[in-house]
């Protein structure tokens, strides 16, 4: 929790990792491209503040004792959600799998939501594995990374026949949370790497699910708004939009949360730190001191209170996974209640 | 000046008509080209650089390509040797750009074909930011946005943005004539009108944060990886 002139913020980190990527952990031949991974990863990290910069040796594997402190007892944070990704043609035991997240999972079941992923290019296997984690851990959401590449082929679409088995799937098992990655990608080549279609698709078809673009689209922010606004189901993830521009753009990160809560608006949009890419600390804190900058550009954009805030920072989160928010975290707690909640009192 | 650095400041030259398919602003400016070396006898070595080893790798051709292009075509150019360093692809690229083959054959099997509709859906979000870049001045000082859907190019007041609008414009064979209406869909050229302007204004608006946004965490990303200036780099406004 977080608190700031008297106003308390439940905060839910949805968007957050334990990864490996020492280089011990490297695929042998794929070196190359487990060292760029991690390195294009600590480029980002650099957009956060200079006191905030970690070594790239600690960013590489960071031990379970700092990911606790930084985001659980100097973050702000709440309830974090794992989100992991397998990566494991260049990583050999993966990047941030769903086992080595559980490991955490299992320790501090109060502190973790444990997010799965799938693969539909992994068939009636990857089918089995994803009943399998729903079963122990109880998962309510997934991480999909269409631009992982498996045997040759380099990326996939939510609307291949194949992804929508595994939808069907999700539906069937309880999962109500699809967290796609449509942010920077690396593949496939052609114009698909920055289609947004089919998620379109996916959340037309599959209206009980809800969709989770993290990264907002960036760097495709205005093809993603276009969605959104067509999709009742498709969600905001702020995940790189607040580490990677709040800082180190304020005025282009001032322009996107105008542009988010122009097409999008604050009941659809949720906050990630993208731990460790980024501490929550500084992003939390900043997040609840932010407003626009006083300049006429900006005059188009809806503001964002108080109460946009804590929807942002956790209670929307919080809604979508079902989790617990104290009373004092609730909008409008130890405030007079407005005339429209007094429904029994005829006027 | 000797002869080798006026033809490396033509070179430079050339270097600024090559763009960031997707951010629309000079590779030179970006701070992408890491090395521009003219001998004396005209042999070219210029060397392009990214913000990360796995950006998009169609964009990395695109400007790969061009930069050779507009190289090669010098009169006094000899030999262009033009390559991109640190990059998952730049292999398959360097090899490409150089033997002339196409993107699809660079990647054979990888790649469903060549580029030209990547560069006009990013030309199609330059012409709709440059159309915020145009319209938001004339609507700041009082100007009906519902006026605009009337207006054709020889209204609007003669600004750099408006030349760069219809250099766009031109890219993607969209008319730039004087009495060609000022708001067009990119896609076919046609007139915006009525009911349709409020949300065209508000998609020109979006696609130029998308595109200064993108930029702005590209360029952070450049600096922290490399922390030297490019050649012809040109710092931002942040």
């Amino acid at each position: 929790m977080y608190e700031k002139n008297g106003e308390k913020y439940f905060v839910v980190d949805t968007h957050m990792h334990y990864w490996n990527a020492a280089e011990d952990n490297w695929v042998e031949g794929a070196e190359q491209y487990a060292k760029g991974w991690i390195e294009c990863f600590y480029g980002y990290h650099g957009l956060g503040p200079d006191d905030t910069r970690w070594t790239l040796e600690k960013y590489k594997k960071y031990s379970e004792d700092d990911l606790m402190s930084d985001v659980f007892d100097k973050g702000h944070v709440d309830v974090a959600i794992f989100q992991p990704t397998d990566l494991a043609e260049w990583y050999k035991e993966g990047f941030n799998t769903t086992e080595r997240d559980a490991i955490l999972f299992e320790k501090y079941p109060d502190k973790f939501v444990l997010n799965t992923r799938w693969d539909p290019r992994e068939g009636e296997d990857g089918l089995k594995t994803l009943r399998h984690n729903v079963e122990r851990y109880g998962c309510k959401g997934v991480k999909l990374y269409t631009a992982e590449w498996r045997q040759g082929s380099r990326g996939w679409k939510l609307s291949d026949p194949e992804a929508y088995k595994y939808l069907e799937a999700c539906q069937e098992l309880g999962i109500k949370n699809i967290h796609a990655h449509k942010g920077p990608t690396i593949w496939p080549l052609d114009k698909d790497a920055f289609d947004m279609t089919d998620i379109d698709h996916a959340a037309t078809d599959f209206p009980e699910l809800n969709f989770i673009v993290e990264h907002s689209g960036i760097p495709r922010i205005d093809d993603f708004c276009y969605l959104a606004t067509q999709e009742p189901n498709v969600y905001a993830g702020l995940s790189v939009v607040v580490g990677g521009l709040m800082h180190s753009r304020p005025r282009f990160f001032a322009r996107c949360m105008g542009e988010l809560l122009f097409w999008v608006g604050e009941d659809k949009m949720t906050f990630g730190s993208d731990y460790a890419i980024w501490e929550p600390k500084w992003q939390v804190e900043g997040f609840v001191d932010w407003d626009f900058p006083d300049d006429e550009q900006y005059a188009d954009y809806p503001r964002l209170g108080v109460d946009g805030k804590k929807k942002i920072l956790g209670l929307n989160a919080a809604k979508l996974y079902g989790l617990e928010v104290p009373e004092e975290y609730q909008l409008g707690y130890g405030k007079p209640a407005a005339q429209d909640d007094a429904k029994l009192v005829t006027q | 000046m000797t002869a080798a650095v006026a033809e490396r400041s033509r070179v430079l030259a050339a270097l600024d008509t090559v763009r960031d398919p997707e951010l629309d602003e000079p590779i030179t400016t970006l701070g992408f080209v890491s090395t521009c070396v003219v001998s004396a006898a005209g042999d070219v070595v210029v060397r392009l650089r990214l913000p990360t080893y796995f950006c998009a790798p169609n964009f990395a051709f695109l400007m790969v390509a061009d930069a050779y292009d507009v190289v090669a075509a010098l009169p006094e150019v000899r030999s262009a040797d033009v390559a991109l360093e640190d990059h998952f692809a730049s292999t398959e690229i360097n090899a490409g750009v150089a033997a002339r083959a196409g993107f699809a054959v660079s990647f054979a099997g990888e790649a469903l074909g060549e580029l030209d509709e990547l560069r006009r859906t990013f030309l199609s979000k330059a012409v709709l930011a440059g159309t915020d870049q145009v319209c938001r001045p004339l609507v700041a000082a009082g100007l009906d946005p519902a006026a605009l859907a009337t207006m054709t190019i020889g209204d609007a007041p003669p600004s750099a943005q408006l030349e760069r609008l219809c250099r766009r414009r031109a890219e993607l064979g969209l008319r730039t004539d004087p009495a060609a209406p000022l708001l067009v869909d990119p896609g076919t050229g046609a007139p915006i009108t009525g009911a349709e302007v409020s949300l065209h204004l508000a998609r020109a608006r979006t696609s130029r944060v998308g595109i200064e946004a993108n930029t702005g965490i590209c360029r952070g990303m450049l600096r922290h990886r490399y922390g030297t200036t490019g050649a012809g780099e040109e710092e931002d406004e942040g």
